[in-house]
């Protein structure tokens, strides 16, 4: 019972979250200086794209449906949140004209998807088992060197490591492409390999990172549980370390990583975008970037709006499975 | 003062070394600047590192090491701007929440979970698109304000909330004390240390979340800061070209920055979870 209320009350919150954050996108554009439909309308004419008046009329009217202007505040308001919860439809992109917005996200959203969930799950398994192997033993020399490498790599943002990594491997020592270009046929062995091969530097520029707080985070746990009492039951029980380590601290030192897993997803994914600009990956960032180039607005309302909803998504997720995790928690 | 650096973690001593360079570089050494490095030409361009330029010169004939200063200097001023708004705004809402309880902590909860799950970049990128790509500095400052103020806020109210049952306060409170007066003498001690490691890390979060709009050309690219440095580097191709330091020097500043105000973040807030243990 207490788990249906704990689940019911966390749906509601998430979707308070996600009406709030629309109306954030609702109201931003609002306060910008220029009437953005006839800004957006001379960037497309001044851009040689020749269309006729029926055209730029209906390129108008699909403007002002996204806007939603039409009728009171209210009414667009309301029309603007109909359009995104219940249709989702963002209308044609201006400038990939007359593919629709969606189609554009539905082609993106895989690579930012992998690539973000690759590089978590590399960056969770390698950063608990170091960080469990030096918490366990705090004060060994390879632990405390363990330690500083993760300190000095955490606070590096993804972008500076992204730009880094491409002087290193690209510029300076040529191995790995500098610009994503992907070769072969749809599921060949070929593709597969050049995936994985242009992959390579931005999923190693957000894994580094992450990888720097798992090991700080989990070392700290591991430290304080050794000092538990049930820690010390085991070994007295004669239990090796190894079986200490998987059995009693393991289990117990990962819950906790868990919620922080929820925290880290949102900034992952802010770091993801830059390092997808600067890679040239074709994922949701660079189709962002795209947009604002291009003055794109169907487009970049779009991206965004389905970014905000995606991450606040993965939070609530997260935040749901982790009771079914921990037997300690009670539902309040 | 004393008492604090005797009992000070390592890591403490060096990321405030590392602060203190940055600081040097970025808030005195501009002073000394020999002209305004961000005018175009007044260098001989793209030259290698000398005596006459220390870090050698761009591809616009500005001095890099003179240009470096200022962008440190105006990273950090966004930076600690952006931290003090958003502590002293965080701090407020926090005790008001935890202190007031009832319908205003759900109201301010709600708005901290939100806006702490809502990705900023997006929508600050939203921003810089709606205002033809150049934000002004303080306009950028502002948004982020907006965005880091829950950081703060939930763990004080968290504070606030254990410190509303505790033994001392109810003595307080009943002998006669106001609220601000035990607010300012009982509560604020507790999360003095907390705020001292959260206001040093949000200038950190600052100066990074900048930076990155900065590299892809979305901040005031006409103002010289890290991020935008980054960005005409890239723009004019001085990895083509082989100019390393012109690039390398503002990465690895942002480095060297960012690791001395972690450490110093997380040296705060080690310090401050020993005290409590060992009161």
């Amino acid at each position: 019972m207490t788990l249906i209320r704990y689940i019911a009350g966390r749906l509601v919150v998430y979707a308070l979250v996600i009406m709030f954050a629309l109306t954030v996108l609702f109201f931003v554009p609002r306060l910008g200086p220029t009437d953005p439909i006839e800004a957006m309308l001379a960037k497309v004419s001044s851009q040689g794209a020749y269309m006729d008046a029926a055209q730029v009329d209906a390129l108008r009217q699909s403007l002002a449906d996204t806007f939603g202007l039409g009728g009171s505040l209210w009414e667009q308001y309301g029309a603007f949140i109909k359009r995104i919860v219940l249709t989702a439809d963002f209308g044609p992109s201006l400038s990939m004209y007359p593919t629709p917005v969606m189609e554009l996200i539905r082609n993106a959203l895989p690579w930012t998807f992998g690539l973000l969930l690759t590089s978590t799950l590399i960056a969770w398994v390698l950063g608990n088992f170091v960080g469990l192997l030096s918490g366990w033993k705090p004060n060994s020399p390879t632990s405390r060197v363990m330690e500083g490498i993760a300190i000095c790599l955490y606070p590096i943002p993804y972008y500076i490591l992204a730009l880094v990594l491409s002087i290193l491997f690209s510029y300076v020592w040529k191995i790995f492409p500098l610009t994503t270009t992907i070769r072969g046929a749809p599921w060949s062995w070929e593709l597969v390999t050049s995936v994985v091969w242009n992959s390579f530097l931005p999923a190693m520029s957000i894994v580094i990172v992450v990888f720097g707080w798992w090991v700080i985070s989990v070392k700290a746990q591991t430290t304080a549980l050794r000092e538990e009492e049930f820690v010390r039951y085991a070994r007295l029980k004669g239990l090796g370390d190894g079986r200490i380590l998987t059995r009693y601290v393991l289990p117990n030192a990962i819950l906790p990583q868990i919620t922080f897993l929820a925290l880290q997803i949102g900034l992952m994914f802010n770091g993801s975008l830059i390092t997808e600009i600067l890679f040239d990956y074709p994922g949701l960032g660079l189709l962002i970037y795209s947009a604002v180039l291009q003055g794109d607005f169907n487009l970049l309302m779009g991206t965004i709006s389905l970014s905000v909803i995606a991450v606040a998504t993965a939070t609530m997720v997260i935040d749901l499975i982790y009771p079914l995790l921990d037997p300690r928690i009670r539902h309040r | 003062m004393r008492n604090f650096f005797l009992h000070a973690p390592f890591r403490l001593y060096l990321g405030v070394a590392l602060v203190a360079l940055c600081v040097i570089l970025g808030a005195i050494l501009p002073w000394f600047a020999p002209g305004d490095p961000l005018v175009w030409y007044t260098a001989p361009r793209n030259q290698n590192p000398g005596a006459a330029h220390w870090l050698g010169t761009t591809s616009l004939g500005q001095d890099v090491f003179w240009l470096l200063t200022y962008a440190l200097r105006n990273s950090l001023i966004l930076g600690l701007i952006v931290a003090g708004l958003s502590t002293i705004i965080g701090v407020f809402l926090g005790l008001a929440a935890g202190y007031a309880g009832g319908w205003l902590d759900r109201v301010l909860s709600f708005f901290m979970d939100a806006l702490l799950c809502i990705p900023t970049l997006p929508i600050l990128i939203l921003m810089a698109a709606l205002f033809s790509g150049q934000l002004a500095l303080p306009i950028v400052g502002l948004l982020l304000v907006v965005f880091n103020w829950p950081y703060p806020a939930r763990q004080v109210r968290a504070v606030a909330l254990t410190m509303r049952e505790r033994e001392f306060i109810n003595v307080a409170w009943f002998s006669g004390e106001s609220s601000v007066r035990i607010l300012v003498r009982h509560i604020f001690p507790y999360i003095a240390g907390w705020s001292a490691a959260n206001f040093i890390n949000t200038v950190l979060v600052g100066i990074s979340t900048e930076s990155a709009l900065a590299v892809i050309g979305l901040s005031s690219a006409q103002q010289a800061t890290l991020g935008t440095m980054i960005y005409w580097a890239i723009n004019y191709q001085a990895l083509l070209g082989g100019k390393y330091v012109w690039i390398g020097s503002p990465v690895i500043a942002i480095v060297l920055l960012f690791i001395g105000l972690f450490l110093v973040s997380s040296g705060l807030s080690m310090r401050s979870s020993a005290r409590r243990m060992s009161v």
